[in-house]
């Protein structure tokens, strides 16, 4: 066989082997990954209103320390978690994930019905501000989510059915399904904050 | 042929389960989508060439939109996957922005893209729902509040950093509107659409077609061909309810 014959055979063969999809794999692997990294980029996000907010409540009420006290241990924790790089397909790290960022949901919530209690604060520019970056990252946190479970489920699905379960078999041994989040009661619509307005 | 008939059922029967759990979206049939047919046909137009001015001045896309139901949606559920289908703002830019009224739910939303998060914060967003809008709304002036929303949309994503940090102010000032809100974007519309033309192509722009649709000189270049485009959105923004 010539050279070019030789060539030839293998530029066909590489694109029947794109057309029927031989790429859909890292495609669809490398979309789980950027949909994880903007669940983890919005749950930072609201890690780092935290400290603002604790000190703006702190002004107006010093005594509802207990309270205080919860969000920030439950921010300390969350943030101080070791995410291992396979916590995409590592359910116990992925539960841990979930279980600590749910723990600042609930503290984060109970802090602001306390500060319903407050008509000073209620009032305060920047509690006001901080209230307001805060339900938007809860949505955008409920927005991510729902991208990433979109985005794991499709990737599953080219793994666990035909085609993509053979051209997995052959070109990538290695990848491995997903785990997905368990979206608690209620997710889709992100925890609102009333201040009777 | 049975096969083929076969064949056809089985796609059709893959396919309906899952589209009838979707939500249905209305079709973009302008700038301005009044489903819930509040808006009077003169705001409409103005609302129409306000945002086609701002999109040619900015390339940031604005689309005004009123639902007739939220469809046992939360508004931010809604809001964020009709600006995905609709593909407001640009493909690389994501900078498209949403009003959404929902008289029904008596919600209302601004959902801004991804690439104006930092114009138009959730802050400022808030801001601007609860002082220029809700108001209106609160006395039945849709016309009114999305007017006012417009107006001061437009304003903030032209640059204007004084309305920006007035509407921060959250609860030291009241609503304080003037009439000078409508000036200068005005001023912005009469020089796109009617000084930049005479320089550019020497007044081919007015074609003599008059007796067309709506007949006023507004928004008559934009009949029917908007599209988005491409822009995504990530759930930020505002909502308010009154």
């Amino acid at each position: 066989m010539s050279r070019i014959t030789k060539f030839l055979a293998v530029a066909v063969t590489g694109l029947l082997l794109a057309a029927c999809g031989v790429n859909e794999v890292p495609k669809l692997d490398e979309e789980v990954n950027a949909a994880w990294s903007q669940v983890e980029n919005q749950y930072q996000r609201r890690a780092d209103l935290i400290p603002n907010l604790v000190e703006t409540v702190k002004g107006y009420a010093a005594q509802e320390r207990e309270t205080l006290t919860a969000v920030v241990e439950a921010r300390a924790q969350a943030t101080q978690m070791k995410i291992p790089a396979d916590i995409l397909s590592n359910r116990a790290a992925l539960d841990q994930f979930e279980k600590l960022q749910a723990s600042m949901t609930s503290a984060l919530s109970r802090l602001l019905v306390v500060s319903e209690r407050y008509p000073e604060l209620k009032s305060n520019q920047s509690f006001l501000s901080l209230q307001s970056q805060l339900e938007g990252t809860e949505n955008r946190i409920a927005v991510a989510r729902r991208d990433y479970i979109e985005a794991v489920r499709k990737y599953n699905t080219e793994l666990r059915t035909i085609p993509g379960r053979w051209i997995a078999a052959i070109f990538y041994p290695d990848a491995k399904v997903k785990e997905n989040l368990r979206a608690p009661e209620g997710s889709s619509t992100p925890p609102r904050v009333n201040f009777g307005k | 042929m049975r096969a083929f008939a076969v064949a056809v059922f089985i796609v059709i029967a893959g396919i309906l389960p899952a589209g009838a759990a979707e939500i249905a979206f209305p079709a973009l049939s302008g700038r301005v989508v009044d489903q819930a047919n509040i808006l009077s046909s003169q705001t409409k137009q103005n609302l129409t060439a306000t945002l086609e001015g701002l999109e040619k001045a900015t390339t940031n896309q604005m689309v005004v939109v009123t639902l007739a139901s939220l469809q046992g949606q939360a508004i931010e559920d809604y809001g964020y996957q009709l600006g995905r289908t609709w593909g407001i703002g640009r493909a690389g830019k994501n900078n498209g922005v949403l009003l959404i009224v929902a008289p029904k739910e008596r919600s209302v939303r601004i959902e801004v893209g991804y690439g104006l998060e930092g114009t138009i914060t959730d802050a400022l967003a808030r801001g601007l729902i609860e002082q220029e809008i809700l108001p209106r709304f609160r006395d039945n002036d849709y016309d009114g509040g999305v007017r006012a929303g417009v107006t001061t949309l437009t304003q903030i994503l032209m640059g204007d950093a004084k309305t920006a940090s007035r509407l921060t102010e959250v609860g030291t000032r009241k609503v304080a509107p003037t009439d000078g809100n409508w000036t200068w974007p005005l001023i912005l519309f009469i020089v796109m659409f009617f000084v930049l033309p005479r320089f550019i192509g020497g007044g081919g722009f007015r074609g003599r077609r008059l007796g067309g649709i709506g007949g006023g000189g507004f928004g008559r270049s934009s009949g029917g061909g908007f599209r988005g485009g491409g822009g995504s959105f990530g759930g930020g923004g505002a909502s308010g309810r009154w």
